[in-house]
């Protein structure tokens, strides 16, 4: 005890020195929890009870748990119109998501590993894409679509959800630190062509920047709206995000669609969620890329 | 777009892969490479961004004129007709100057509150940063009309678990609704926006906070006059975005059309085009976009000026 008379006080001290900026600091991450899962908690909620319980009970509290009856309600609803609505979202989104990062990244990797003229034009050509206003794209495409009786198609919200100009950006910023020069030329020297190294060695030294790159390109097209909107006129061909809204502004004539469409909500969120929960690793070592360049 | 459009330095101030002696030859062998590397985007980069605006650039330019009250409509050259109209557009240029209000205060909380959640993560304050970073960013994955939906039913006083405040403010009214509005997209996008800006902080090299530490700056002096300059790049793009993001705004206000009177069908500039679209008049439709998207450019490449030359990277 008497050998280290200033150890306690010290200790001390330091504690003193940092409780109070750690409290405080983990009050306010409390608090912007409570504000950002809050709804979510309220939607989970909400979809387990009944239209009695759904009025007449604590929003933030379960009371009987019907969430199975009520998913069962929304998949019956006219024969199923809602698992169409989304396995519709999940061929535009998946299919687009996915040949998208592929088209985004070869064309980023040749931006960024060949020197060839008009090189920088494209680059920022497709860079300036990236500010374009969707109505300024989707109305035009409505009307190009119209001239080749395309509109009201699976091809005419495919299509254009296949092109990801910041995914370009992403992928020639994580060639250009990711991809050794060196490599390529090993790889050349030992004759293998220049889409076979691609494949075989540079997208998979990409694939952190291609993860990323799909995510984002995922969340964007799953999250689409005025596309859909502008495009489709045939119930049977919209993503999961229209028909939702299609049954909310049918509510007030419709009641019993407020249920469905609180399930449906929380249905139309949790692939996404699940996806960014599996692939965590990937985008957060991705979205560094492009964000300190 | 400095940060964006600027070439990597380290690319172009490298030799060619190949020795001066092959170039040639080997240019050529690559020029395949190449045109089958960037052709399937840029083709389809040609068909659904170059050749829409183009079109809508055209069509801006016409007017369609019918002959007689019954006549056949048609299609002709009406200069800078379709402009004289927008530029005549009361509640256009209201909503326009709507989302500017809107903007001007969106933004900077959103963006503020992304940059101090980000700081926080990094402060080496909080324990379980995993679990936070998790739950900031998990609204992200919400699509904005499910993130309106569910946020419109919690701002009715009948539904709302927020009974203390929808039972004395209207939150569905025609003064706050627009501020409503700005909730939810400050819900969705905080952590989105603060995960750009936590990844740039963690790629600070720690030494620089351990020098001036030894000088004896605080935790505050170190985040203000370290990290904050040093992760600008990141706040300026966001900054962009959201600038984006805030003219381009439809989903949210369109579904909020169901829940409050307030918002009309031409409440943003983005939903005026849209309903015209609905009429339909392409023409005037398209003059509006045309107008949109260059108020785009110009307000980002203002800022980005405007902080350019403020002298940041």
């Amino acid at each position: 005890m008497t050998t280290h008379p200033t150890t306690p006080a010290e200790t001390v001290r330091r504690r003193d020195h940092s409780i109070l900026p750690r409290s405080a600091a983990m009050l306010i991450m409390g608090v912007c929890t409570v504000y950002f899962l809050l709804p979510l908690w309220w939607l989970f909620v909400g979809s387990t009870k009944n239209r009695e319980q759904f009025t007449g009970t604590d929003p933030l509290w379960f009371a009987d748990f019907h969430l199975l009856d009520n998913i069962g309600d929304l998949l019956a609803y006219r024969d199923g119109i809602f698992l169409r609505w989304t396995l519709n979202s999940v061929a535009y989104t998946g299919g687009a998501a996915l040949l998208g990062t592929l088209l985004a990244a070869m064309c980023g990797y040749a931006l960024a590993k060949y020197r060839f003229p008009g090189r920088e034009l494209i680059f920022n050509v497709v860079l300036s894409g990236v500010l374009v206003p969707a109505t300024a794209l989707a109305l035009p495409l409505f009307l190009i679509f119209g001239q080749f009786q395309a509109t009201n198609t699976f091809w005419a919200v495919f299509l254009p959800s296949l092109v990801n100009p910041f995914g370009v950006y992403l992928a020639r910023v994580y060639a250009t630190a990711g991809v050794p020069d060196g490599l390529l030329e090993a790889a050349r020297i030992d004759g293998a062509g220049e889409l076979r190294t691609f494949f075989t060695i540079s997208a998979r030294l990409m694939s952190p920047a291609l993860v990323t790159i799909f995510l984002f390109h995922f969340v964007a097209v799953w999250n689409n709206f005025l596309l859909p909107l502008v495009m489709l006129s045939d119930e049977r061909l919209f993503p999961v995000t229209l028909g939702l809204y299609s049954w909310n502004t049918q509510i007030t004539q419709v009641p019993e669609l407020r249920g469905l469409v609180i399930v449906g909500s929380l249905i139309s969120i949790a692939p996404l969620a699940v996806a960014f929960l599996l692939l965590q690793r990937f985008w957060r070592t991705g979205i560094s890329t492009g964000a300190v360049k | 777009m400095t940060q964006l459009a600027t070439t990597d330095p380290t690319r172009t101030e490298q030799p060619p892969p190949t020795g001066p002696a092959i170039r040639r030859p080997g240019r050529h062998r690559y020029a395949r490479a190449v045109a089958v590397f960037v052709a399937p985007f840029g083709i389809l980069f040609a068909l659904f961004y170059l050749a829409p605006i183009g079109y809508s650039i055209v069509q801006s330019l016409y007017v369609v004129k019918r002959t007689g009250t019954y006549g056949p409509a048609q299609e002709v050259f009406g200069g800078l007709a379709q402009y004289r109209l927008v530029f005549s557009d009361g509640p256009f240029w209201t909503s326009v100057a709507r989302m500017v209000a809107f903007g001007a205060v969106q933004v900077p909380i959103m963006l503020g509150l992304a940059l101090a959640l980000a700081l926080l993560l990094d402060s080496g304050l909080i324990t379980g940063r995993r679990f936070f970073r998790l739950a900031f960013f998990v609204p992200y994955a919400v699509p904005g009309v499910v993130a309106a939906i569910m946020w419109g039913f919690l701002y009715s006083p009948q539904l709302s678990p927020l009974k203390p405040i929808t039972s004395t403010v209207d939150l569905l009214s025609a003064d706050t609704v627009l501020w409503s509005i700005a909730n939810v997209v400050t819900w969705v996008y905080v952590g989105y926006n603060m995960l750009i800006i936590y990844s740039a902080l963690m790629s600070i090299p720690t030494e620089m906070y351990e020098a001036a530490r030894l000088d004896g700056a605080g935790r505050m002096r170190i985040a203000w006059s370290i990290k904050i300059p040093l992760v600008m790049p990141a706040i300026v793009l966001t900054t962009v975005f959201s600038i984006i993001g805030t003219l381009q705004l439809l989903s949210e206000p369109q579904v909020f059309r169901s829940f409050s009177s307030a918002v009309s069908s031409t409440y943003t500039p983005n939903m005026t085009v849209f309903s015209l679209s609905a009429i339909p008049n392409f023409n005037l439709a398209a003059a509006f976009s045309v107008v949109l998207a260059l108020t785009t450019f110009v307000l980002s490449f203002a800022f980005l000026k405007a902080t350019q030359r403020r002298g940041m990277p």
